[in-house]
């Protein structure tokens, strides 16, 4: 598996389909190890995280059902490879920005991935197309398993699997489902539903994690609290909210089509237009119209594109994706200029 | 604006007034859960005015806190001497040391990271209120690695036990309650006795 054919190609996670997937986006869980024998990463020198990094790369390797999966090792990576893997969601900004031996472990479909040497020296995620939380469940709990017979983990008989921080300790896990918002963001209900996920301890982030912004109409909810529950209830805590928030969605977006069904009309209209004329456009204001352009499909307001198409525009308009298409590096005009060739490329007039 | 302790934006903004001067802290959510969680000798003796207090600017949607071990305005000989105490104990706290990875309790406090697993050990006492604080929760009860044995599963159990025990005490359910310190007890002494 090269970078350059995943460039090409849409992530597991954007693929557009499942279970309510025209709101829900994605279902994502990750566990957060440690090996019994290291320090964590903090203390560890550079000869122990080279080792972290062999060893795991080893034991991996003896896996028949991870014999697919390839290796990376992050400073080996330019700084486009590096940003691609960002936006496809397969490592963290952190894995991509620190220092030291670290690497990713991706399966081809990108359904999983293995982050080695990042907060934890493993960061174990499941990524499912739409709302699809139990067998993403059932996924990573297999992986766990098969990692844990080869690789012992630091556990703790009253606290659990011990993290680098103490906010992750207990089950390690961290429970994330994407959701696609415009309705709400377009009604100014947006905060005062995430005000109530809130006060439940449940965290709303953007497209790409803490402090990044809602791009796009993104928003991910997750538990924020790892300890003193199963791994089942936690899922279940962030599960039993994603038909309420469905519903508020899709209220929301009932309310705008019978009230402001022309003024809705027009701005989808217009994005599509903006998308398939523009001569220079920037990735913020790609998302955004894309935003548009997608609730339009969904409220059946435009013809002629279908849902795959926008969600692998979403990815490959990005500056990382985009040089890795062209082949060659660009700079932020050059990368405006290209990006609206592309989009007329892909969104041709009907 | 960047975490004072790693990569990840500043969300929360604090005012610490434990200091001779007020200290501006620009922590990550993270770091300042961490911060914020950290458990202050003064609050411990059940002083409420020692609590950090949270408030939400939603104009900005970023989070402000104002407070630390005593508010601004509090004086007097007592306070004062209360004061000496907590800083004191404090810094005594700060250095202790974890013979295995070398990081001191100051040094976690500043990076919000632990060196090792032993950390949890040896660090108990300091980390207990701060875990109860982030998660309400003491005891993991979820999965276990399967390669530990059958003691292992036989903890989740007894942690399971203790926890549904301390549910029902909450909800004066006593003779539930004693029910299951029976059966924890009896797990307990089977436990010894293997």
């Amino acid at each position: 598996m090269k970078l350059d054919a995943l460039a090409r190609g849409c992530g597991e996670w954007l693929r557009g389909t499942g279970p309510d997937s025209d709101i829900v986006v994605s279902s994502r869980i990750r566990l957060a190890r440690n090996l019994a024998e290291f320090p964590f990463i903090r203390r560890c020198s550079e000869a122990q995280r080279r080792a972290i990094a062999r060893l795991v790369r080893d034991r991996v390797a003896e896996l028949d059902e991870w014999s697919e999966t390839e290796y990376f090792d992050i400073p080996g990576l330019g700084d486009i490879d590096r940003q691609l893997l960002v936006e496809r969601q397969l490592i963290s900004r952190e894995l991509s920005k620190a220092d030291g031996p670290r690497a990713v472990v991706v399966e081809p479909q990108e359904t999983f991935s293995l982050m080695v040497n990042e907060e934890d020296h493993l960061r174990l995620q499941v990524m499912h197309s739409g709302f699809d939380l139990e067998p993403a469940w059932r996924q990573i709990n297999h992986l766990d398993d098969l990692l844990e017979e080869r690789l012992p983990y630091a556990f703790h008989e009253q606290l659990g699997y011990l993290t680098a921080c103490p906010t992750n300790v207990g089950t390690g896990l961290r429970v994330s489902v994407m959701f696609h918002l415009p309705g709400l963001v377009l009604s100014r209900e947006i905060d005062k539903v995430f005000r109530g996920l809130q006060k439940m301890h449940l965290a709303v982030r953007g497209l790409y994690g803490e402090g990044s912004q809602a791009l796009g109409d993104f928003y991910q909810i997750s538990n924020q609290l790892t300890l003193g529950k199963t791994e089942e209830q936690l899922i279940a805590r962030v599960a039993e909210i994603v038909p309420q928030l469905l519903e508020y969605e899709r209220k929301a977006r009932q309310t705008l089509l019978e009230h402001s069904h022309k003024e809705l009309h027009d701005r989808v209209s217009r994005a599509l237009g903006i998308l398939r004329t523009a001569k220079t456009i920037s990735s913020e204001e790609t998302l955004l119209l894309l935003s548009s352009v997608r609730l339009g499909i969904n409220l059946k307001l435009i013809s002629g594109i279908d849902i795959a198409t926008v969600n692998r525009l979403f990815l490959q308009t990005q500056p990382a994706h985009l040089q890795k298409i062209r082949g060659r590096e660009l700079d932020t005009a050059a990368r405006n200029e290209e990006r609206a060739i592309f989009l007329q490329k892909h969104l041709p007039a009907s | 604006m960047k975490c004072q302790h790693c990569e990840k934006p500043a969300t929360f903004h604090i005012t610490e007034l434990t200091g001779p001067e007020p200290q501006e802290v620009h922590l990550c959510e993270d770091h300042a859960q961490i911060f914020l969680a950290m458990p202050s000798v003064e609050a411990d003796e059940g002083d409420p005015s020692a609590a950090s207090d949270l408030s939400e600017d939603e104009s900005e949607g970023e989070k402000t806190a104002a407070g630390g071990a005593v508010s601004g305005t509090a004086g007097g000989a007592g306070k004062q001497k209360k004061l000496a105490k907590t800083a004191e104990d404090l810094s005594r706290v700060d250095q202790r040391t974890c013979p295995k990875c070398g990081i001191t309790f100051h040094e976690f406090r500043q990076q919000g990271r632990l060196g090792c697993a032993h950390d949890y050990d040896f660090f108990q006492r300091e980390l207990e209120p701060l875990l109860s604080n982030i998660h309400g929760e003491k005891l993991h009860c979820g999965k276990r690695p399967r390669t530990a044995g059958a003691e292992a599963l036989v903890r989740a159990e007894l942690n399971r036990l203790k926890e549904q025990m301390r549910e029902a005490v909450d909800k004066e359910q006593y003779e539930l309650a004693s029910q299951l310190r029976d059966q924890i007890r009896k797990m307990d002494k089977d436990g010894a006795n293997s």
